[in-house]
């Protein structure tokens, strides 16, 4: 069986975004981009299966500019066999993506289709939805444990109050939660053995997909900055303060 | 923990450090291979989490370093450095004024005429980039944390485990080091790197030269209103608020797109312990002459880094058995001229140089020695000897009368080719320099303003520093009891004040009283700066590298 991974590259978790000057987007010149998070717990799981003799290929894929191919590098250092970059300079929205997604699943074949839940650049939390919807496959979303078979696989969920178990047949679609895994620290060598492992460059046109954006970004704007706050002496002061400014 | 073997690569070359020096000694290794059609191997690790993640510099470049290496560099399309130096002024300060220098005053050689303002972390990742083009391996997020030895001589480094927990025991996800074994290995940490130190006191590389001297270079990047922008605007000045006996000065660039630079150095052999480096940098920013420029804008970045001050009479020997020292960890900063990064990649060129040719014998290394040999006839020497003077004057005889004479002795060098004064020597390391408590008056501060000026906390959270949680404390103490035994009564822990990054506080039981002290080291804060290394006067912290991939994250510094 063969897993897919999509992946990302996000600005970094440690990197402070700063809004560009003309409010077109965050700038990202020379700022750390690393491989999103939830991503990477994906290949991790995928490339556990594969070390369980659960899975005989993991395929990582990856949209976006030329760069973002540092993402499958990430994925394949990490145990991923082969990476695929479908190179497109666009901002490229959930829906195109999962469109995309749903042509190299087509193409792969893959037992299961594992993403990260969402992206930490955008929080979009769409594209494994959607995905499934275009495929018609069942999808198992915020996955904490995942159980996988020759027929089905078992994931457990995290939902507002505990957990639930889905049996899925395959082909699914799981999303990853945090709690899923802690990924790997890639080796030396295998780093090394990632910059040797295959990467197929194609562009969006080759999958007949349209992927023009369907949303007009206006402006992206920091949030506004909290004005200091103030110290009381008594409580009958904090009280009336509280009132005054509608709170009680 | 009971260490299970490493895995093992073999390469011809090993770097510690992706900065200028360490990238120009690979790129030039591989240019040579492809020359001369006969392959060398080349890795170079680096502790940060990417290359340029802990590179932080004003910085005004001279291009002479890049020029001999990458000459193809000023049309290339990445090209880091765009804005040419266009006004470069030198101010001496007061409380309340500002004088600037006449430029006829200066000294042929401080001319920033031809160079280049930037960022020296864009030029590392701008270096390598073309160095993993001509086949380097570049593998960042490692640290190399030990020095292979085969006898006498360095085989090799290995990299530090991964996934240690606090108490030294595997965590789950640990990870073994990995050793890297090389013919030649090249060290390229910077100043006051953690290999060179072992290196330099194993082979007693320094027994025939001067102390090394330090100082310590904090840096903000800005963003600032347009009208305050004067792209290729050089700034440079000395006096207020450091005291006439403390030696230091700001540095304020403007570049690319309304970006200003700002930095400001205190020499490591300041005598107050009461001084705080940081908080002279924020009250310098206060300056009438200087605060405008920030009136407005936003503070992007901030960091600081100790560098080498030493300059010629302290220059180590270079080589030893199976390997070097490159760039700041050999000391080659021009203080006078504010600028070490030309020298750094000058240095890696001529190691390589020297190293590709021991490579062409199929022999065990042997010490590089015309590496040593040829650095002081090189425009290395030529940039570091005419300016040996400056900086112990000004630590000998303070200011004014020491930057005067620095200055004479400048003059001297273009005018007659020679010092007036032969090679002053250091004095004093600078650890050895602190007074007593008891013997100085302490400095008080004013607080922060929150426009121009900032505490310390809140400039750090914008150095990006991260380190993993769960791992040892990288700060080592020889003698854990020193600090509140020695140092709080003598100096009163002069580590609260130098360290840029608040990793040193000392806390009470009950605060206030000051009754039971007690040393805390917040070692996530370090941004790996390595001043306490050198200025702890009891010279009881040892900094080691922390997990790989840890420490500050500048962009664009």
């Amino acid at each position: 069986m063969k897993i897919l991974v999509p992946v990302k590259l996000v600005i970094d978790s440690n990197a402070k975004a700063r809004v560009k000057p003309d409010q077109s987007g965050v700038d990202l010149a020379n700022v750390k981009l690393s491989i999103n998070p939830f991503d990477e717990i994906s290949v991790e799981e995928a490339v556990r299966l594969k070390e369980a003799g659960k899975v005989s290929e993991v395929v990582a894929v990856t949209i976006g500019v030329a760069k973002a191919q540092d993402a499958l590098r990430a994925a394949l250092a990490i145990g991923a066999d082969r990476g695929i970059l479908i190179q497109t300079d666009e901002m490229v929205e959930p829906l195109a993506i999962a469109k995309l997604l749903a042509k190299v699943a087509e193409a792969e074949q893959p037992g299961v289709v594992i993403l990260g839940k969402q992206a930490i650049d955008d929080d979009s939390n769409q594209t494994g939805q959607m995905l499934g919807a275009l495929l018609g496959w069942p999808q198992a979303t915020f996955a904490s444990k995942v159980d996988l078979s020759a027929e089905a696989v078992e994931v457990t969920r995290e939902v507002d109050g505990g957990h639930q178990t889905l049996k899925l047949t395959l082909p699914a679609i799981v999303t990853t939660d945090l709690r899923l895994n802690e990924p790997r620290y890639p080796s030396l060598p295998n780093i090394m053995k990632a910059k040797k492992k295959p990467i197929e460059t194609k562009a969006p046109a080759d999958y007949g997909v349209d992927v023009t954006p369907r949303l007009k970004l206006l402006k992206v704007g920091e949030p506004p900055a909290r004005s200091a706050g103030i110290k009381v002496k008594t409580a009958g002061e904090l009280v009336e303060k509280l009132k005054s400014a509608g709170a009680l | 923990m009971n260490p299970e073997p490493r895995e093992m690569m073999e390469f011809d070359v090993v770097i510690v450090g992706a900065g200028p020096a360490g990238l120009a000694a690979a790129i030039r290794l591989r240019q040579l291979s492809l020359e001369r059609g006969r392959d060398i191997s080349v890795v170079v690790v680096e502790k940060g989490s990417e290359v340029g993640a802990h590179i932080l510099s004003g910085v005004v470049v001279d291009p002479i370093g890049l020029d001999q290496l990458l000459p193809e560099w000023r049309t290339h399309p990445e090209r880091p450095l765009t804005t040419e130096v266009t006004e470069d002024h030198f101010l001496q300060l007061s409380a309340s004024g500002a004088r600037a220098l006449p430029a006829k005053l200066m000294p042929k050689l401080l001319s920033n005429h031809g160079n280049f303002i930037g960022s020296l972390g864009n030029v590392a990742r701008f270096l390598a980039a073309r160095a993993e083009e001509l086949g380097v391996e570049i593998f960042p997020g490692f640290a190399a944390t030990e020095l292979l030895y085969d006898g006498d001589r360095v085989v090799g480094i290995a990299t530090g485990d991964m996934g240690v927990a606090r108490d030294g025991t595997a965590r789950p996800d640990h990870v073994r080091g990995m050793e890297l074994r090389a013919r030649y290995t090249l060290l390229a940490e910077g100043a006051r790197g953690s290999l060179s130190k072992q290196a330099i006191a194993r082979y007693w590389l320094d027994k025939g030269s001067d102390f090394q001297k330090y100082g310590i270079g904090m840096k903000e990047l800005w963003q600032v209103k347009p009208e305050h922008f004067r792209p290729g605007h050089v700034q440079h000045s000395f006096g207020w608020p450091l005291d006439k006996h403390t030696g230091g000065g700001s540095f304020l660039y403007h570049f690319d797109d309304n970006l200003v630079a700002v930095g400001f150095v205190v020499h490591l052999n300041y005598s107050n312990p009461t001084l705080s480096p940081f908080d002279e940098f924020q009250r310098f920013k206060t300056h009438p002459a200087i605060r405008d420029t920030f009136e407005g804008g936003k503070r992007l970045a901030y960091g600081a880094r100790a560098l080498t001050e030493g300059g010629w009479q302290s220059v180590p020997r270079l080589t030893f058995p199976g390997g070097a020292l490159l760039g700041c960890a050999a000391g080659f900063v021009n203080v006078p001229r504010i600028k070490g990064s030309h020298n750094a990649i000058l240095s890696g060129r001529l190691a390589a140089d020297a190293i590709a040719d021991e490579l062409v014998r199929d022999e065990p290394a042997i010490e590089p020695v015309a590496y040593e040999r040829n650095w002081r006839g090189s425009a290395i020497g030529r940039d570091l000897h005419p300016v040996r003077n400056v900086k112990p004057l000004w630590s000998r005889y303070g200011m004014p009368l020491g930057v005067m004479l620095g200055g004479i002795d400048m003059w001297s060098h273009q005018i007659l080719g020679r010092s007036l004064f032969g090679t002053v020597a250091h004095g004093k390391p600078d650890h050895a320099c602190l007074r007593l408590l008891s013997e100085v008056t302490p400095i008080q501060y004013p607080k922060p303003d929150g426009v121009v000026s900032f505490d310390k906390l809140s400039s750090v959270f914008l150095s990006n520093t991260n380190h993993a949680e769960d791992q040892p404390c990288h700060l080592k103490l020889r003698d854990p009891s020193v600090p509140i035994k020695n140092n709080l009564p003598l100096y009163g822990e002069p580590a609260r004040l130098y360290c840029p990054a608040g990793v040193y506080e000392v806390t009470y039981e009950d605060d206030f009283k000051k009754i039971g002290p007690r040393f805390v080291i917040n070692s996530q804060n370090c941004v790996h700066c390595k001043t306490c290394d050198i200025k702890d006067p009891a010279q009881n912290i040892t900094w080691v590298p922390p997990e790989g991939g840890g420490g500050p994250n500048y962009p664009n510094m």
